[in-house]
């Protein structure tokens, strides 16, 4: 597997092993401070560590960004029933493909952090949800998990501390809808990915109605690094309340696309200008997604901002998974939703009525009127819809279909309007990022 | 009431106990919030959306299905914000429904129609194309049109949860999602039918009722199931006289919303073709049709000059016939035929049981104890097949309140999927066994023991000595077969006891010694078949027999009536738990009569009518409640919900008799003689037996 050429702006702090020959095996990590950080984590206490994670400013990095320390202390101290550390490896966001490398290129990162969680909380079983797409990802992962037992890094009396911990791969079946923790729950549990009724929150009731720490790789590969060099060291990496780097998933119409790890509250246009290479054959900025497909996008216009939590939210967009999709002056808005939608509609798991329903009603709306068959009230109904769908469904899916769909409405309804009258799609010989 | 939560729901001040659901708070006090998943008793869904409420200071509209009330919560159910949220779900549920009202068979009875017709729109904005696919046949009763479905899981759950099953669950994903039978293309399951009467839409539809009427042309009689001896209530809707359906659609009387296959479709024997239209008389050895009266004079005569010559006459009485029957019945022996021969199919130890309990009170189960005891032991039965109602509470006794099971079978059952302790026994010899279960049952606040003709005799007397030892209250049920077996014991069907368990002073011939004494000079067997399985040793015994079909017991005989069935007359029966209901006509029966009017007439015509008097339910039951300890309910208790009786009266004074005791253990589609006259059930065992023979080939 191929993997783009680091960028001068790079903080390189979860990615810093990514390119060494065999960066996967247990011996680059452990001559890369590998393991060190479980190692002291074993001389604090579990407050500590998790006050540690606190300071950091760590946020969930699978898109929703809520604090990981916080999330952390809301396991009950004591519990009759087993605890669980599962790591959500279902990367499945369009635009975001930043979990797989840190899998692929550094299993172990993703280890000594599930170690260090489960020393927090006092678990003794993690596991690791892969999507069913990354079929090879389970390999490499099985791999280092053999490789951590071996050492002793897992298993019984872990380096002679007495601390117990085993982990384990599983593999999603390939649903969006399952990277949505508690439909992962279910999933991984052996049932239909359908989500589950909140609260309760995994943390109290997860896997197998036992407290659960479930996070994104990347919040568990930030881990290590922030034990190993402070919190206050990762905090101060990256703005106030958004703690350390992140790795954004540069694509679309950019020169050079990739994964990069950067400061949080980057300047999105110096990524797109100093980091991806700026836009092919010089062409002009049209819209950025921030954050995978479920963000509302940002018109050009709207993209001179720091890429953080609060900034984007303020914005009334999302940092999301980090997925940013860069689309030029020749892309059609109206096939981007419309390909959006397509996704969501073939995605969405049929549990409850505004998702199941709306995103198909929404995707054939959107296809007639990008093939020319549209009328001016279908502008008003591809808006209505979506509301109609936003904050009603029974999980984020709604959500996430309806927010970019409003904002392309929105934003372009001049490209809308260009669509009607039985006109062709006036882009459709120049655009080349979305085929629908 | 200090402990009861607080708060306002559309200006008014609501109180409710904590952890009840906004939705379930609402209802009470008379505020309909709409739904189609939420539904009480089952696992919550919050999938369908529609019961979204406004709360003051939540940004996002609530589901109040899954939102428990809080102290102070503003909740309103009918702001704008909600009106229009309804208003879209219901726009969304209706862009892929086929709409096809008009020919569907929920059409007038479907809560989507109700639903659109208060909430939503009077026009759609969909103009695009709807999904379409086939509808599925999943067994001979379940047909399933996906396109109408609008998934709201009530049916998987109802066969999970309730029914304990689990033949249903969702495929495909999004608006393509589809219920699923548990064989891929069909069903292996109890075939109840309650995920058609739970289901809100046409999408779930009967095999038997499906495009056969509308449902605003049926008169719906409420009455009692004529199959097992559980009691259902069904709901039978008739057009012109014919029976179309059974359902208990308003979720009335001891079953609530329970129905197994047999009180839901197996009405269908009532207009075969087979049935009695007229009464048969034997001329020259063959069995001819004549005419009412001719039949009547032929029976009457023959019957007083046996009478007056001091002949022996032989009376079988039924487990079907309601409690005014059984009773004229046994008084017409008694008083008029003079014998004290008569006899029923005894199904279950109830008479040692009572015996048993001398003494005590309120130690006979009723049937809401399977629901509400804390702990409940099974002896015997495989409860789900040959007791679907008792089994359906049982299970849901443990699903709402944790109850502990115990079970002590010969084989599996369902119940020991959820029980606390299982073990297996095979006779009543081996009832010992249950000392493994002392400690545990000792440790119980309460137990109800049901057993079934395994324990009779001498092990009722040892059930009941093992129960008392237990020092805890316990409450026994001693299971019996059909829907009037604990009617035809409480009125005194038997040689050896009259009508309320008294001891009679001259007991008569029981049915094996009646079938076997070579001189019985007359024998009158009503609603009941003993010649399928045994010979009548008195060649030239006149032979009466009244009953729906010409039976095995039908073709021996000199005289025929054709009898009316349970859903063609009114009355009472008396369930398994000694609870007294109401038999209401629902149908019309062409040529055949009731078996109390035709008794009524045969002693009319022996000149006893005065004596007799009024053959009218209503008349009779009246004497039954002077003569019948427990049966003391007005009949207006009766006629709206079941009211036990409790027969209950020092002991009955007579040896126990186990050998006369003996369950058929009919299954789930099997039931007597009224199960091989019903095409709906003879069709599903069809279909099982044809799934076990491919199954038994694929294994080979």
């Amino acid at each position: 597997m191929l993997y783009n050429q680091p960028n001068p702006l790079e903080i390189r702090l979860l990615t810093r092993r990514f390119g060494l020959p065999k960066s996967a095996s247990i011996e680059t990590y452990l001559a890369t401070d590998g393991y060190k950080a479980l190692e002291r984590a074993m001389g604090m206490s579990q407050e500590e560590i998790i006050n540690e994670v606190k300071a950091s400013g760590l946020r969930g990095r699978g898109g929703a960004g809520f604090p990981t320390g916080m999330k952390w202390g809301f396991l009950p101290r004591q519990s009759p029933k087993p605890k669980y550390i599962m790591v959500n490896a279902d990367e499945s966001e369009p635009g975001t493909c930043k979990d797989r490398l840190l899998i692929e290129f550094d299993p172990h990162q993703l280890i000594e952090g599930m170690l260090i969680a489960a020393l927090a909380v006092g678990s003794q079983q993690g596991y690791v949800y892969i999507r069913g797409e990354y079929r090879y990802l389970i390999d490499v992962m099985d791999r280092a998990i053999d490789e951590a037992y071996a050492r002793g890094y897992l298993g019984e009396n872990i380096l002679g501390r007495g601390l117990t911990f085993h982990v384990a791969t599983h593999s999603g079946a390939g649903a969006y809808e399952c990277g949505e923790e508690s439909a992962m729950l279910e999933s991984f549990e052996g049932k239909r990915g359908n989500p589950r009724i909140r609260p309760p929150f995994p943390a109290v009731a997860g896997a197998y109605q036992c407290p659960t720490v479930l996070n994104n790789v990347e919040t568990f590969a930030a881990v290590p690094a922030i034990i190993l060099q402070g919190g206050a060291y990762f905090a101060g990496l990256g703005t106030p309340k958004n703690g350390g780097t992140r790795l954004f998933c540069l694509s679309g119409h950019v020169n050079k696309p990739g994964v990069y790890e950067l400061p949080m509250g980057f300047n999105l246009l110096r990524m797109i200008e100093e980091v991806g290479g700026g836009i092919p054959g010089g062409k002009k900025l049209k819209a950025v997604i921030p954050g995978g497909s479920s963000c509302p996008v940002l018109k050009a216009d709207e993209c001179d901002l720091a890429m953080d939590y609060d900034t984007l939210a303020a914005a009334k967009s999302m940092l999301g998974s980090g997925g940013v999709v860069v689309m030029d002056e020749d892309t059609c808005m109206v096939k981007a939703a419309l390909r959006i939608m397509r996704f969501y509609a073939h995605e969405s798991c049929g549990w409850c009525i505004p998702c199941r329903e709306g995103t198909t009603w929404l995707r054939k709306l959107l296809q007639r009127f990008h093939d020319g068959q549209g009328q001016r009230s279908d502008i008003i109904l591809i808006g209505d819809v979506s509301r109609n769908m936003l904050g009603r469904t029974f999980c984020p899916l709604g959500d996430a279909a309806a927010l970019p769909t409003i904002s392309i409405v929105e934003k372009f309804r001049h490209e809308f309007e260009a669509h009607l009258d039985g006109k062709p799609c006036p882009y459709e010989s120049k655009s080349r990022l979305v085929s629908a | 009431m200090s402990d009861l939560v607080k708060f306002t729901i559309d200006g008014r001040i609501v109180e409710a106990a904590p952890g009840t659901l906004v939705i379930q708070a609402a209802r009470l006090a008379g505020i309909d919030i709409p739904s189609f998943c939420y539904y009480e008793g089952y696992s919550l869904q919050a999938a369908c959306r529609m019961c979204l409420v406004e709360v003051e200071k939540t940004p996002k509209l609530q589901a109040s299905c899954t939102l428990p009330v809080a102290e102070g919560m503003v909740v309103h159910s009918d702001s704008e914000p909600v009106k229009q949220a309804r208003k879209s779900m219901l726009e969304f549920l209706l862009t892929n429904h086929p709409l096809d009202c008009p020919v569907c068979d929920k059409g007038g009875e479907c809560e989507l129609q109700d639903m659109v017709f208060r909430y939503g729109a009077g026009e759609s904005r969909f103009t695009e194309n709807k999904i379409h696919m086939d509808e599925q046949q999943w067994s001979p009763v379940v047909f399933y049109d996906g396109p109408r479905c609008i998934l709201c899981f009530r049916c998987i759950r109802v066969c999970d949860e309730g029914m304990g099953v689990g033949a249903l669950g969702t495929v495909n994903r999004g608006a393509l999602s589809l219920i699923a039978p548990n064989m891929g293309d069909h069903l292996n399951c109890d075939e109840c039918g309650m995920c058609i009467d739970i289901c809100p839409v046409g999408a779930l539809t009967s095999g038997s009722y499906r495009y056969q009427t509308r449902p605003w042309e049926m008169e719906h009689t409420g009455t009692i199931c004529t199959h097992c001896s559980n009691g259902c209530k069904t709901t039978l809707g008739s057009r012109n006289g014919q029976i179309m359906r059974g359902n208990n659609r308003d979720r009335s009387g001891i079953n609530g919303e329970f129905l197994c296959i047999k009180g839901r479709y197996g009405y269908d024997f009532y207009n075969h073709a087979a049935r009695l239209e007229s009464p048969l008389l034997r001329v020259n050895g063959k069995l001819e049709p004549v005419s009412w009266s001719k039949a009547l004079s032929a029976v009457a005569a023959k019957f007083s000059s046996i009478r007056d010559a001091g002949g022996t006459f032989g009376v079988i009485g039924s487990n079907h016939t309601s409690n005014e029957e059984n009773f004229y019945l046994q008084k017409l022996a008694r008083q008029v035929l003079k014998t004290n021969n008569i006899d029923h199919h005894r199904t279950g130890d109830i008479v040692t049981l009572i015996d048993a309990l001398a003494g005590s009170t309120g130690q006979l189960a009723a049937s809401q104890d399977f629901y509400d005891s804390k702990a409940v032991l099974v002896i015997g039965s495989d409860l789900a097949l040959e007791h679907p109602l008792l089994s359906f509470q049982v299970r849901a006794n443990y699903r709402h309140h944790a109850a502990h099971v115990y079970v002590a079978t010969a084989g599996e059952i369902r119940e020991d999927k959820y029980a606390t302790k299982t073990i297996r026994l095979s006779q009543a010899s081996e009832l010992g066994a249950l000392e493994e279960l002392r400690a545990a049952l000792s440790a119980e606040p309460e137990l109800l023991i049901v057993f079934n003709d395994m324990v009779k005799g001498d092990d009722v007397r040892k059930l009941v000595k093992f129960g008392k030892s237990l020092g805890i209250p316990v409450k026994y049920c001693a299971l019996v077969d059909y829907s009037n077996s604990r009617g035809a014991a409480d009125m005194g069907l038997m040689p050896e006891l009259l009508p309320g368990y008294h001891a009679s002073n001259m007991p008569g011939m029981t049915l094996p010694e009646m079938l076997a004494s070579g001189d019985m000079s007359a024998l009158w067997i009503v609603g009941a078949n003993p010649l399928k399985s045994a010979q009548l040793a008195a060649k030239k015994a006149f032979v009466v027999v009244q009953d729906m079909f010409l039976t095995e017991t039908g073709e021996r005989a000199d005289v025929v009536f054709p009898a009316a069935g349970a859903y063609e007359k009114n009355g009472t029966v008396t369930n398994v738990c000694g609870e007294v209901q109401k038999l209401n006509r629902a149908a019309a029966s062409v040529g055949a009569k009731p078996d109390l009017e035709i008794m009524g007439l045969i002693a009319k015509e022996m000149g006893a009518a005065a004596q007799m008097g009024a053959w009218l339910p209503e008349t009779i039951y009246k004497e039954i409640q002077s003569q019948v300890k427990g049966y003391n309910i007005p009949l207006a208790m009766v006629t709206l919900s079941a009211q036990q009786s409790t027969p209950v009266n020092g002991g009955t004074g007579v040896a126990s008799r186990p050998d006369l005791v003996w369950s058929a253990h009919d299954g789930l589609f099997t039931s007597g003689t009224l199960g091989r006259y019903s095409a709906t059930l003879n069709s599903v065992m069809e279909k099982h037996r044809s799934a076990a023979a491919d199954q038994s080939t694929v294994s080979h």
